[in-house]
């Protein structure tokens, strides 16, 4: 598995708005009595990929669906690319996208179909150039006329990607992106996502389980656990103040709550 | 359970108030000129326009590809609007084969009708999409543990908007209630146009009317529906 780059390029033309690409304040949800997001805050800087790490259950998925729009907050504010969500989503929807684990695209329609349909929907210039620019570098070309049902889990992935690309967008949120890959085509998803925020200078936020993944992807590290923020800070410096070598490590001591003792 | 005894009460309700039509007058059949036939069809395109808008929306859902279309610029009236062109181009597959037989083996010829069978088609139509958009909002909130009601509420409709007999054969109490319907009035002018050949216009100008009411009410419906979900996670919970 080789390492990736994640060098930062920031756009030519940067935005003149200085707002983080996201930020979040004292956010919290609740499903019925269940408090699944417990008063988190947070911001992401433009051009950063940002890595939410925690168990099942620790309300990564909730927090990422809040920040996207899918479900609403039971209180506290969120604002996207400057904009506050939900109320200005149609500022900032045809400028961010999403992969998740949680959607498909219909399975009847090809691979062509389903991204000219996403193209068309956030009114892509070009689109059957930006198509074949997707299926060059995402590998696609060979089932971009197959029908989407007829893939394999990795292809699935890839298209999936293709979607959530369709729209150069700036932010980029993604849930489990690595989830049911094999390593090879794993690393292969990271490398293109470190070179597309590299061409793009675009924002990421991830949810993993993958702590490898986080390790060389992610310039920062949001550890939630039980729907509070844990830890957060880059991934070395959680290593070092935890006294381990991997965030695998790290993660077993928050989950398993040997947090004091690990830090101490 | 409920399902097991809606059938058979609607069934029932609905044919024996024909019963009674056919047993009150005589000379039915004579003048009947092709009502039963036209009632069929017409009742087909207020059933599978709703069914079309449905089903485009439930293939949605089944798809699980929801989150993506709400996560996306497209507004929710633009989604509704894909969804009524979609319940069109289902109805025109499903009817116009069914009216082209009826022309072959029973020498009824819809389109013989002229233009009131466009103000027909579209308070039909209108009122098949507000059904369509409210049981669409259903789902979306509840899930697809709620799909039966796509399949089920419209029947309900059947025996109170008179589709094979007129509205007089009703009690004068549910009258009133088939006259708050917007179909009953394209049915009454169906009968009224098949039978006496005269064309009521101000039925369908008060079907229109009506029809306002219930369209407007559903996407408000659906709206709040869509507001629920979101604050409910079932937008991240959908699919088969």
């Amino acid at each position: 598995m080789t390492s990736v780059d994640t060098t930062i390029s920031l756009p030519a033309t940067p935005d003149r708005r200085e707002a983080p690409a996201i930020d979040v304040a004292h956010l919290v949800k609740f499903y019925k009595k269940t408090r699944a997001v417990d008063d988190i805050s947070f911001s992401i800087a433009r051009g950063s990929i940002t890595g939410l790490l925690g168990g099942n259950g620790a309300g990564k998925t909730t927090t990422i669906a809040m920040i996207m729009g899918l479900v609403l907050p039971s209180s506290g504010r969120i604002e996207v690319l400057g904009h506050p969500m939900p109320d200005e989503s149609t500022e900032v929807l045809g400028r961010m996208n999403f992969e998740s684990p949680y959607v498909d695209m219909p399975a009847r329609l090809t691979v062509r179909q389903n991204l000219t349909i996403f193209g068309r929907l956030y009114s892509v210039g070009n689109l059957p150039a930006r198509i074949e620019r997707l299926a060059a570098d995402l590998d696609l070309g060979e089932f971009l006329d197959r029908a989407n049902g007829k893939l394999s889990a990795g292809q699935k992935t890839r298209v999936a990607l293709a979607k959530a690309l369709i729209n150069q967008p700036e932010l980029l949120l993604l849930d489990e992106p690595t989830a049911s890959l094999d390593p090879d085509t794993a690393d292969w998803i990271r490398q293109h996502l470190a070179t597309y925020r590299k061409e793009n200078g675009a924002t990421i936020l991830l949810a993993s389980h993958n702590m490898l993944e986080v390790e060389r992807l992610c310039d920062r590290v949001i550890i939630m656990k039980r729907g509070r923020i844990e830890d957060d800070d880059s991934p070395e410096a959680i290593m070092a103040r935890y006294n381990r070598t991997t965030l695998e490590e790290v993660f077993l001591d928050v989950t398993r709550g040997r947090v004091q003792e690990a830090a101490s | 359970m409920l399902e097991l005894l809606y059938w058979p009460a609607l069934q029932i309700v609905t044919w024996g108030f024909l019963q009674n039509y056919i047993s009150q007058n005589a000379g039915f059949f004579a003048r009947a000129g092709g009502t039963l036939i036209g009632a069929v069809i017409l009742w087909d395109i207020l059933f599978r326009g709703q069914l079309g808008f449905s089903i485009s929306f439930l293939e949605e859902m089944w798809a699980r590809n929801l989150g993506n279309l709400m996560m996306s610029p497209l507004k929710p009236i633009e989604f509704l609007i894909s969804l009524m062109a979609m319940s069109l181009i289902r109805l025109a597959i499903g009817v116009i084969p069914m009216t082209l037989l009826a022309m072959i083996f029973f020498g009824f010829n819809l389109y013989g009708i002229g233009f009131p069978l466009i103000a027909f088609f579209c308070n039909l139509i209108f009122t098949s999409w507000s059904v369509g958009i409210f049981v669409s909002g259903l789902v979306l909130r509840y899930g697809l543990g709620a799909e039966s009601i796509v399949w089920t509420l419209m029947f309900g409709m059947m025996p109170l908007a008179c589709i094979y007999y007129p509205v007089t054969v009703l009690p004068d109490w549910l009258q009133v209630v088939a006259w708050s319907l917007p179909p009953t009035y394209v049915f009454e002018g169906m009968r009224s146009l098949l039978m006496e050949h005269v064309f009521r216009a101000d039925l369908m100008v008060d079907a229109l009317a009506i029809n306002v009411v219930p369209i407007t009410i559903s996407f408000a419906i659906f709206l709040m529906l869509l507001r629920s979900a979101r604050q409910h996670g079932s937008l991240i919970q959908t699919g088969e």
